[in-house]
């Protein structure tokens, strides 16, 4: 196998969890994480020549990101016209939302299963948000590098994605009471 | 610091994004209110309850075999077999192809200096797909506006630069707002324009330039400069329309500056 080409695939295998994980939250779905994350690196692995050395996980992570909204957007259309609503749904919630007792936030964080719907229901946009930076670490540099978007909107997505998703924790129903936020179907 | 400044901040005191004298005044004020002590907790154990490994998904095992497959045939495609033959007989005849060696150094030298300007595939493939995802819903404008002079300042504090802007929509181009953007690690002011139905997104930095036209995917690039920035003008408008927009755009800046 020619240099560049092991360098490219010891790259992409490292970074593979933090792609998977991120194309899984995104799609909700496992088989289409799986389709979108091997589209991402065909994808990646063409455009290898563009890439100029620098962060590759970023470079990697943005076009999983851009693969996974591309495969939403398909579906979206797909589903029903209707269904296109925009990917920043909810932002009014926002606006006067409740800080809640971080004891009763405290106690449902410990359901993992419900932390897990509550994240799947955030809309895309503010999940994306959490999700790099809370499950991969990364700064807001590297999240709006990703993203394609300013700091600032960096910053105003994961205060709004926390905000929710405290209010998602708090009010959704528990394990028993069916109404559950399931993997989508289709 | 009142205390709706310390709530715009709180996020970014929490993930560590703050300069220290910012987090400082934080500091000082979260022992006095109860209400944002309270909110930086709840944001803490909610960001917590993500980071939790027990909801990470990791890439399955068969995932990464597939693709380990995948990456070995598709490079296997692209290999040729005459490129091998011809290291090897390289060697072997190292007089008979010195002079090729030499004569080959030379043209790449004679290139790279007579086109010092040129533009990487990888800022075309930046700038298209920069093109591309202002497109999508809600990434197209951060500020939106068709007023040249509300457009301009917009950007104040935000680059450290000051792009040209002007309204072209007398010449059928009108200017429909503004975006900051990223281009190679760098921000970059893009200013977006429409002609008829057709998005043009006009990406500008600082830095001198010479003309270039490319395509890519269907789109046409074409680069130009203009009060010493960088300019690149990237649509689906087709090649002559794009280019009278990109000369209008350098003669009405001169234009403006003359009077």
């Amino acid at each position: 196998m020619p240099a560049t080409a092991s360098k490219f695939e010891t790259a992409v295998l490292e970074h593979l969890d933090a792609a998977y994980n991120l194309a899984r939250w995104l799609t909700r779905n496992e088989q289409d994480a799986q389709d979108v994350v091997q589209e991402s690196c065909m994808n990646a692995l063409r455009a290898f020549d563009s890439f100029r050395g620098g962060d590759f996980r970023a470079w990697f992570l943005a076009i999983v990101r851009n693969t996974s909204f591309t495969w939403l957007r398909r579906r979206k259309n797909l589903s029903s016209p209707a269904a296109g609503q925009s990917l920043e749904a909810g932002a009014e919630i926002a606006a006067d939302y409740e800080v809640y007792d971080p004891q009763a936030i405290a106690i449902r964080a410990a359901d993992a299963d419900l932390v897990r719907r509550a994240i799947a229901a955030l809309p895309e946009l503010l999940r994306e948000a959490v999700v790099l930076r809370e499950m991969e670490g990364l700064s807001y540099k590297e999240i709006g590098k990703i993203a394609g978007v300013p700091i600032g909107t960096v910053m105003s997505r994961l205060a709004r994605g926390r905000m929710q998703l405290q209010a998602l924790l708090v009010e959704m129903d528990g394990p028993n009471t069916g109404n559950a936020v399931q993997e989508d179907d289709r | 610091m009142t205390c709706d400044q310390a709530q715009q901040l709180l996020h970014a005191y929490l993930d560590d994004e703050l300069d220290l004298a910012t987090a400082l005044q934080i500091e000082a004020h979260l022992p006095d209110c109860p209400k944002c002590s309270k909110e930086l907790e709840a944001a803490r154990i909610a960001g917590r309850a993500v980071a939790q490994p027990a909801i990470y998904y990791p890439a399955p095992s068969e995932l990464r075999d597939r693709l380990k497959r995948a990456i070995r045939s598709e490079i296997g495609e692209t290999e040729t077999p005459q490129h091998a033959g011809f290291l090897t007989a390289w060697w072997k005849r190292p007089l008979a192809y010195s002079g090729l060696a030499a004569a080959m150094i030379l043209i790449v030298c004679s290139i790279a200096l007579l086109l010092p300007n040129r533009a990487s595939p990888g800022q075309i493939d930046d700038l298209v797909a920069s093109h591309v995802r202002s497109l999508e819903e809600n990434h197209l404008m951060d500020v939106a506006s068709t007023d040249q002079h509300t457009v301009k300042p917009w950007f104040e504090g935000k680059i450290e630069f000051s792009p040209p802007v002007i309204d072209l929509s007398a010449e059928g181009y009108p200017l429909i707002g503004g975006r900051l953007d990223y281009l190679d690690q760098k921000k970059v002011a893009a200013l977006i324009y429409r002609r008829n139905k057709h998005v043009i997104n006009l990406f500008i930095w600082p830095g001198d330039a010479t003309p270039e036209v490319d395509a890519k995917q269907g789109f046409n690039l074409i680069r130009f400069e203009c009060k010493g920035m960088t300019c690149w003008a990237v649509s689906d408008l087709n090649t002559a329309e794009l280019q009278q927009f990109a000369d209008l755009f350098k003669a009405q800046k001169a234009a403006s500056t003359r009077s």
